[in-house]
């Protein structure tokens, strides 16, 4: 049996099997649309997220499949004191497959070594994202036709945002490319992603302060939000959520072929004027998050079509 | 030079960084032990200057020789039999720890999930790096020898 804790889970030849299921899946939705019957997916969320758990519910019936699960830890028994792997226990029973959220880093690894079926990590607070990684991943693959050979601009919280290192990670095992790493000096990429990561893997990168510096040599632009959750002191929080606003105007810097992406949800960090915009992509990243899951789903439980 | 008797069956634990005896005693839970221990800190070393020495009268299976390589694994660990050393052992660095340091992180699932062992595991040999294996926060030990 066979789980999902990190992007790097996967081998590169395994990612591209996944990430072609699932473009088969994009081409083909008729085919898979009974392939998960009798099947259950339970979304273990206990802390707040919209497009995730209905990323993964909306996955789950394409497939055929039904869903069960709770939404936030008050209305699961983490209330009454039960531990994840109680929980994790109790689910396996009920489901074949759970994808878990929650606030704690770690904690679907601890599902995952008591669970009975395959467990996916939907997000452990500020750690690891896989299933948005792979959405990003299928994104890039698909609109620009492969994941090498291009310069990545990562811009806003590079700090704390999860989604930002995880993408790194990934991306970093293909040929030829480079990253920009545009983030005020209090939201710098950490240490280990600098040292560890980049460095260490002889990987080309640069990091600037102002996002109009770096847009003309971007074949994607990445841009996370600045979120409340992460800080523990409001200050900074308020004076930092601001600090990047993607506007018509910075757009014209832009490559006329660059991708705008985005993990969602979106506050101020890109004007509402830019979502008609060709190159804006993050709501068809959306819907290469559904796709991405359902593969997914069908791989971990197995199942071939 | 102070002199502490031989020991007939047992261990000894030599090149200790000065000072760090008494954690190594702690860590290594000799204090549970109903056996004699005698510590000697600051001893003259040609090597170190200054070092500690820890000489334990029970079998050496009651040591646990990963903690040890984990503390510091420079240390030297000789096996007593009948008075004389009848072996030396090498430390390595163990390639995961458990129960033996806490994660720091706030937001690791270690700081609430009941009876979670602390693991942490060698992520890099060389500049002897540890990480919480749930949420993956360095450690690097502060007793690292440069």
């Amino acid at each position: 049996m066979r789980h999902l804790m990190s992007p790097l889970d996967f081998s590169v030849d395994e990612l591209e099997d996944l990430l072609n299921l699932a473009g088969d899946i994009e081409k083909n939705p008729q085919k898979y649309a009974s392939a998960c019957r009798g099947k259950k997916l339970a979304t273990c969320f206990y802390e707040p997220s919209t497009r995730t758990r209905l990323s993964f519910e909306a996955a789950m019936l394409n497939l055929g499949g039904s869903v069960l699960g709770f939404a936030s830890s008050d209305s699961s028994s983490a209330s009454k004191g039960e531990s994840i792997s109680d929980t994790i226990r109790v689910v396996s029973c009920y489901a074949d497959i759970c994808a878990m959220r929650h606030p704690k880093e770690g904690a679907a690894l601890v599902a995952s070594q008591k669970s009975g079926i395959p467990v996916i990590n939907a997000g452990d607070g500020g750690h690891q994202h896989p299933t948005q990684t792979l959405t990003d991943m299928m994104t890039i693959r698909s609109l620009k036709g492969s994941l090498g050979n291009i310069t990545i601009g990562l811009c806003g919280d590079l700090k704390f945002g999860r989604t930002v290192h995880s993408l790194i990670n990934a991306m970093i095992r293909y040929p030829n490319v480079k990253f920009v790493l545009i983030s005020p000096e209090e939201l710098k990429i950490p240490d280990y992603i600098r040292e560890d990561v980049l460095r260490a893997n002889s990987i080309e990168f640069e990091e600037v302060e102002r996002l109009e510096d770096a847009m003309g040599q971007l074949d994607i632009l990445y841009m996370t939000r600045v979120q409340r959750e992460r800080f523990f002191n409001e200050e900074d929080y308020i004076r930092l959520k601001d600090y990047y606003v993607l506007t018509k105007k910075k757009m014209k810097l832009a490559k006329n072929d660059m991708l705008v992406l985005h993990p969602l949800p979106r506050v101020n960090e890109i004007s509402v004027e830019v979502d008609d915009d060709p190159r804006a992509a993050y709501f068809r990243q959306v819907q290469y998050g559904v796709y991405v899951r359902m593969a997914l789903i069908l791989t971990l439980l197995e199942i071939t079509v | 030079m102070l002199n502490i008797s031989g020991i007939n069956e047992g261990f000894v634990l030599d090149h200790i960084q000065a000072g760090m005896s008494l954690q190594i005693y702690h860590d290594l839970k000799l204090d549970k032990l109903d056996c004699s221990v005698a510590i000697i800190k600051n001893a003259r070393s040609s090597k170190m200057g200054k070092k500690d020495i820890i000489k334990v009268e029970c079998p050496i299976e009651e040591l646990d020789l990963d903690i040890l390589g984990f503390i510091d694994h420079n240390i030297t660990v000789n096996v007593i039999q009948g008075n004389r050393i009848v072996e030396k052992k090498d430390l390595t660095l163990p390639k995961q720890v458990k129960n033996v340091i806490k994660c720091k992180n706030p937001r690791c699932v270690t700081s609430i999930e009941q009876e979670l062992d602390q693991i942490f595991m060698l992520t890099d040999e060389e500049k002897e790096v540890y990480r919480c294996k749930y949420c993956e926060e360095k450690y690097t030990n502060p007793n690292r020898r440069k």
